[in-house]
């Protein structure tokens, strides 16, 4: 027998701990086990085509909206008083038989008197070359000034020194569509990106309050919610964004209609963060930070905001979409944006009389882009909504 | 049964309250009341103006009163049928709206009727069959439906028939039944006309409609008491309807609160667009003009349509899938 402070006799193995030894994971398990929750989520998204392709389509648009002074072959404002609702000019290559580069033909202008309109035809004698990347400013309406900064006159393609390039048609007042249409993609695009920010403060704050302190302040949020989502959307923003006064300048009723758009959209964001809560509050490792004696700040914001943070982005991203319909919708009323901003509601509101519209079908083309946009939107949010539940 | 009607019936109440007051805060936000703005405009006009009729406007709905009592005479007239007095037209709002709050109801109702016809087979179709090459296109579809804004296919819509056919789409009746009273003609014509704007404001609620039928089923038909149902030799047809279906048929009835909204505020934009004689359009003009009663009353009017409908969609609900009407809780 021996003492009993002595301990019993027992192996013990003086190697290293290795994990691997009775299992041994291979190079692409060990990543994949390793990898934090980012990572995982891009090497989901990374397998679905559509979102990433889209993903790549936003960024390359939001990229060209940030400069639209140099892709816009005219100012903003460059009127033609000379070709009011000219007709898309068509790029030829050849010219007689002859290859003769990309160029345009010449609009020759007649007035028909009996219809009161301007009929435009190619003039087949007046070639005229489209230039690259120039920066001379010699024909009118080539110079900007860069983000209201700094001058400027550079774009990557623009007409011949005497020549025109309507790629889309002009408008009313002989503008640009082309021009008129990179520059509202400045408005547009970003109108739904500020009111989104302004919307997931609002529902991750509200919805937050909600989801950890349950209880009265819970049901008041509810309640709150239920009303302001039994709303008719369309009717209230109208009603919103008729009330700004006349007297604010442009950016401001821009600014107003961001919050508008954001004050109204964030229940279902709020909604989201409140049962993503109440749901994760509940999970061990919540337990066992509460066990560690964990503060309910740090609990909130380093163990439960990260797990549903990629949550949140994805229908943040889901209701873009509806934000910039209703800008479009809005200005197309003419209830939205006021000129001298330029988006594509704004554009489409001269559409809005079909008699124009049947003449001048060309005023319509700022709905592609909004389309387009809208179901690149929608795609990438899908996307990232099933990479969302990366070990799923 | 009954106490759950009644418990939700009474929770409309405060909704409603609640909508009222807002409704009633964006009315009084323009700065100055009307009648100032009404009496500076008019005289700025050089028009005359009748004093007595404006200081009988303002006692009849208490504009020498605080706020709160104005709040109360508005909903007390609401209430009572009264909608307010339309500032631009000199008439009281209700003869201003005519039947528009009738036609915008009618239209609504249309557009979800259509919706569950076209959504129906369309969603069950892309669940039995999946992945096939249907379900592929018909989603694909859905998606575009989904994702182009109606007032946008209203006036391709109207563009293409103006080219095509050389006709204006718009419009909800036949030039000789506008503001004649209602006779068979009038519905017949109505009838005639609804379809075009039904399906451009049908189109993105049929896209979710279909999109969450399709899911709904397709978890239903993986559970094991289908499994069982199959491998036992039940008629698929049978083991398709008998439960399965059954059990993914609540959505229909439980989206009519996110439907209804959504149709509402299509319905509104792509009236201005169709000209079409619903509320859209005035409201659109009475916004415009400032003219806040009459599009205070809209408004309202489509809030409580939205409340009330929700309402409906719920007792249904609970009349079909008992754990509702017991628990008091929706399972989804």
């Amino acid at each position: 027998m021996s003492e009993p402070s002595e301990p019993l006799a027992h192996y013990v193995s003086r190697a290293p701990y290795d994990p691997d030894e009775a299992e041994p994971m291979s190079a692409a398990q060990r990543r994949f086990y390793s990898a934090s929750q980012w990572t995982l989520m891009w090497w989901k998204l990374r397998r679905h085509r559509l979102a990433v392709a889209s993903g790549v389509f936003l960024l390359l648009l939001y990229a060209a909206a940030a400069i639209a002074e140099f892709i816009a072959p005219y100012d903003l404002h460059a009127r033609h008083t000379d070709y009011l609702y000219a007709p898309p000019q068509e790029v030829h290559f050849f010219h007689d038989g002859a290859f003769a580069g990309p160029f345009v033909y010449g609009l020759s202008v007649r007035l028909d008197l009996d219809n009161m309109r301007w009929l435009y035809s190619e003039d087949r004698s007046r070639v005229q070359p489209l230039r690259f990347f120039c920066t001379a400013g010699d024909y009118p309406g080539a110079r900007y000034s860069f983000w209201n900064l700094a001058g400027g006159a550079f774009h990557f393609i623009c007409p011949a020194p005497d020549g025109q390039l309507f790629l889309l048609g002009t408008d009313r007042l002989g503008r640009d569509m082309f021009s008129r249409i990179v520059y509202g993609a400045r408005i547009s695009l970003t109108i739904g990106l500020l009111g989104i920010m302004i919307s997931m403060l609002l529902g991750v704050v509200i919805g937050g309050i909600a989801g950890y302190w349950g209880g009265i302040v819970d049901s008041v949020v509810q309640r709150v919610i239920e009303v302001v989502r039994s709303f008719p959307e369309l009717p209230l923003w109208m009603a919103l964004s008729a009330i700004l006064p006349v007297t604010w300048s442009p950016v401001a009723v821009y600014l107003g209609i961001t919050v508008i758009l954001g004050l109204l959209d964030w229940p279902g964001l709020a909604r989201a963060v409140r049962s993503k809560l109440l749901a994760l509050r509940e999970e061990d490792f919540c337990l066992a930070a509460q066990l560690m004696g964990a503060s309910p700040r740090r609990i909130i914001f380093r163990h439960l905001l990260p797990s549903f943070s990629s949550h949140l982005i994805a229908s943040a991203t889901l209701s873009i979409p509806s934000m910039i319909l209703a800008e479009t919708a809005l200005s197309f009323l003419g209830l939205g944006l006021r000129p001298p901003i330029t988006s594509w509601g704004i554009l489409l509101n001269e559409a809005q009389n079909i008699s124009v519209v049947a003449l001048y079908p060309w005023l319509m083309l700022p709905v592609v882009p909004v389309i387009l946009v809208v179901l690149a939107f929608q795609f990438l949010g899908d996307g990232l909504r099933d990479a969302a539940d990366p070990y799923r | 049964m009954f106490g759950y009607a009644v418990r939700r019936v009474l929770m409309m109440v405060p909704t409603l309250l609640a909508i009222s007051a807002i409704v009633f805060v964006i009315i009084q936000l323009p700065p100055g009341d009307y009648f100032t703005t009404y009496l500076n405009e008019l005289q700025s006009r050089g028009e005359s103006v009748d004093l007595n009729k404006i200081a009988f406007l303002k006692q009849q709905y208490g504009f020498d009163r605080p706020l709160y009592l104005q709040y109360v005479y508005w909903v007390g007239g609401l209430l009572q049928g009264d909608l307010g007095y339309s500032f631009e037209y000199e008439l009281p709002v209700r003869t201003v709206v005519g039947d528009r709050l009738l036609l915008t109801f009618i239209l609504s109702f249309t557009t979800i009727v259509f919706t569950w016809l076209v959504a129906f087979p369309i969603g069950v179709y892309t669940a039995v069959r999946q992945y096939s090459v249907g379900d592929y296109s018909l989603t694909f579809l859905g998606f575009i439906g989904l994702a182009t804004p109606n007032f946008l296919l209203a006036l391709v819509l109207q563009y293409l028939a103006h080219v095509w056919f050389g006709t204006s789409i718009g419009g909800l009746m036949d030039a000789q039944y506008i503001d004649q009273p209602w006779s068979w003609g009038k519905t017949g014509s109505v009838f005639a006309h609804i379809w075009i704007p039904v399906i451009v404001i049908g189109t993105s609620g049929t896209a979710g409609l279909i999109r969450r039928l399709r899911a709904n089923l397709l978890d239903e038909l993986r559970k094991q008491y289908v499994v069982t149902a199959h491998a036992k030799g039940m008629h698929p047809l049978k083991a398709l309807l008998k439960y399965p279906l059954r059990m993914a048929l609540n959505p229909f009835i439980a989206d009519i609160g996110n439907l209804l909204p959504q149709v509402i505020s299509g319905a509104a934009i792509v009236s201005v667009v169709l000209s079409l004689p619903t509320t859209g359009p005035m409201l659109l003009r009475a916004l415009q003009s400032q003219d806040m009663y009459l599009a205070g009353s809209f408004l309202m009017f489509l809030a409580a349509l939205t409340v009330i409908g929700t309402l409906l969609s719920d007792l249904a609900l609970a009349a079909l899938d008992p754990r509702i009407r017991f628990g008091g809780q929706a399972v989804s």
